[in-house]
């Protein structure tokens, strides 16, 4: 399969600089952080996307993104799209966050949609592990 | 050396210089490109003698009687007339067919059309190491049983069957026995006079031959019957209609030949590079070579890398040509039925890569390759929670995934 100019840029800088690139981990029992983990081995993609949030006027913004993704190229080119488009949000606003944004923004072919849409339902879980500890 | 590295000779092979050659002889005007059934000139008489000199050779490579040897479109197409063509004649003795469950589509599609038409089919598993063993063959033979189609060597894993052992029990029991011999020529000795099997199939395009060309082997002692399966001139025996591709022939013929002069040599030289290639990469954590150590063709190293999802890997070895046994790498988002069927868990199947080493491969191109496998690895592994886990002492069976 080819795959799509911004799917390999973004998957290689990925590999190359990962720390550069968000991928990593904090401890999840932190306060202040938010995890959620999508997806499942025997499917060949697992995604766990960590948000640090702070609060600010009457939301919480969030000001730092870490993940590790297990999957196919577009899968770990999915959840590095999404952390460039999480930084500086408000949860508000990360959760109008849609696939489609990101399937569009690399050029996803459709047999690739379901990396976007597990990337969507990350933010979704993060949120939810962030908000349930205020 | 040149990049990218092909690395996937069991998916297919560039055609041998000495192949092409013959083969561009067989085209034009000034060359052999006669209508080998044209009884009533030169140019027809020319074209039959080059397919019946390939014919030889095919016949000499697997120690046959050349008038067994029938031309086919490919493997393919060989696996279909031997299956469906025997099962169709011999319909009246029997609605039984054995087969496995890691054979080529070419066989398990054919079988599936059967049972479509009333016959029942058994589907063998192997065993851990991807072996059919005779034994679960002999068990698995009834009075209606008139097949049994078995691949030589796996095309994913490598392995190789006992075709000797489990053509005796076929043949006591007067049961046809095809073999699947698509990945076996040029990579094992195949001598039919002491095998007893009665229909094999041959592809040219695995064994630096053309693409599009193959051959079926059909036993004249005893005599194997078929219904054809492509109906037309009568072209070879009845068996398989339409004109001779006498370039492709031609190309197979000396690929098949170059195959019985050189194999020895081959074999040593690419054995040799891959239990290089596997001495290297076995140290590392969670790695695990797929199907038997022992019983295998040169070439083949299927393993499976842990907790590294495998077409990302391919995407990281962008350098080198593989596949992988992976379900992204496929339409289906279905991994590999073969590695399944060895009873490996789903992750480490979506973790597998096939590397296949032939004539071209040079040890300066396995050496590289090992480096970019060991680094490639390694970086994939800092990405993957999965490798976090493993680490923390979490045991990934236990975990309620959020998505089946």
């Amino acid at each position: 399969m080819a795959y799509s100019k911004k799917v390999v840029e973004k998957f290689e800088n990925t590999l190359n600089e990962p720390e550069k690139n968000s991928v990593g981990r904090w401890d999840p029992s932190d306060l202040d952080i938010g995890t959620g983990m999508v997806g499942a081995p025997a499917c060949g993609d697992v995604m766990r996307l960590q948000i640090k949030c702070k609060p600010e006027n009457n939301s919480h913004v969030i000001s730092d993104v870490k993940f590790k993704t297990y999957g196919c190229g577009s899968a770990i080119a999915s959840s590095s799209e999404l952390v460039d488009m999480l930084i500086g949000k408000t949860l508000e606003e990360a959760r109008e966050i849609k696939n489609k944004d990101i399937a569009n923004a690399l050029d996803l072919p459709p047999i690739k949609i379901h990396c976007s849409v597990l990337a969507e339902d990350s933010i979704h879980k993060a949120i939810e592990d962030y908000e349930s500890k205020l | 050396m040149q990049l990218p590295i092909y690395l996937d000779y069991a998916s297919t092979t560039p055609a041998d210089p000495r192949v092409v050659k013959k083969m561009q002889e067989c085209l034009s005007l000034d060359g052999n490109f006669g209508n080998p059934a044209s009884r009533s000139h030169a140019f027809g008489w020319k074209a039959e003698e080059a397919t019946e000199e390939a014919r030889q050779h095919v016949a000499d490579l697997v120690n046959c009687d050349p008038r067994e040897i029938v031309w086919t479109s490919g493997a393919t197409e060989s696996d279909n007339l031997a299956i469906k063509g025997a099962a169709r004649f011999y319909k009246t003795k029997g609605n039984h067919i054995v087969t496995s469950k890691i054979e080529h589509k070419a066989v398990l599609d054919s079988c599936r059309q059967l049972e479509r038409e009333g016959f029942d089919v058994t589907y063998l598993d192997p065993d851990s190491n991807g072996i059919i063993s005779p034994d679960l063959v002999k068990e698995s033979l009834t009075d209606k049983t008139i097949l049994v189609s078995l691949m030589h060597i796996n095309n994913e894993i490598g392995v190789v069957n006992d075709i000797k052992a489990i053509g005796e029990i076929t043949r006591e029991a007067g049961i046809i026995f095809h073999v699947d011999a698509a990945q076996s020529t040029g990579k094992l000795p195949i001598d039919l006079s002491e095998l007893q099997v009665d229909l094999m199939s041959f592809s040219a395009h695995k064994t630096y031959g053309p693409k599009g060309i193959g051959a079926m082997y059909a036993s004249r002692k005893p005599r194997v019957r078929l219904e054809a399966q492509i109906h037309g001139g009568g072209h070879e025996r009845g068996m398989r209609s339409g004109t001779l591709a006498t370039h492709q022939i031609v190309g197979m013929g000396e690929a098949f030949r170059i195959a019985k002069v050189d194999m020895d040599e081959d074999n040593k030289r690419i054995e040799n590079l891959r239990n290089k290639f596997w001495d290297a990469i076995k140290d590392m954590e969670e790695v695990y070579l797929n199907g038997d150590e022992i019983s295998r063709a040169p070439g083949f190293l299927n393993v499976s890398f842990n907790y590294v999802e495998g077409e990302s890997l391919i995407m990281a070895l962008k350098d080198i040509a593989v596949s992988s046994g992976s379900a992204c790498t496929s339409a289906s988002l279905e991994p590999s039925y073969v590695l399944r069927a060895l009873g490996l868990k789903d992750e480490l199947a979506h973790s597998s890569i096939r590397f296949a080493i032939g004539r071209f491969t040079t040890e300066e191109e396995v050496e590289y390759t090992i480096d970019l496998v060991r680094d490639s690895v390694e970086k994939l592994r800092t990405l993957s929670p999965l490798w976090d886990m493993y680490k923390d002492g979490v045991d990934l069976d236990t975990i309620e995934w959020a998505e089946g």
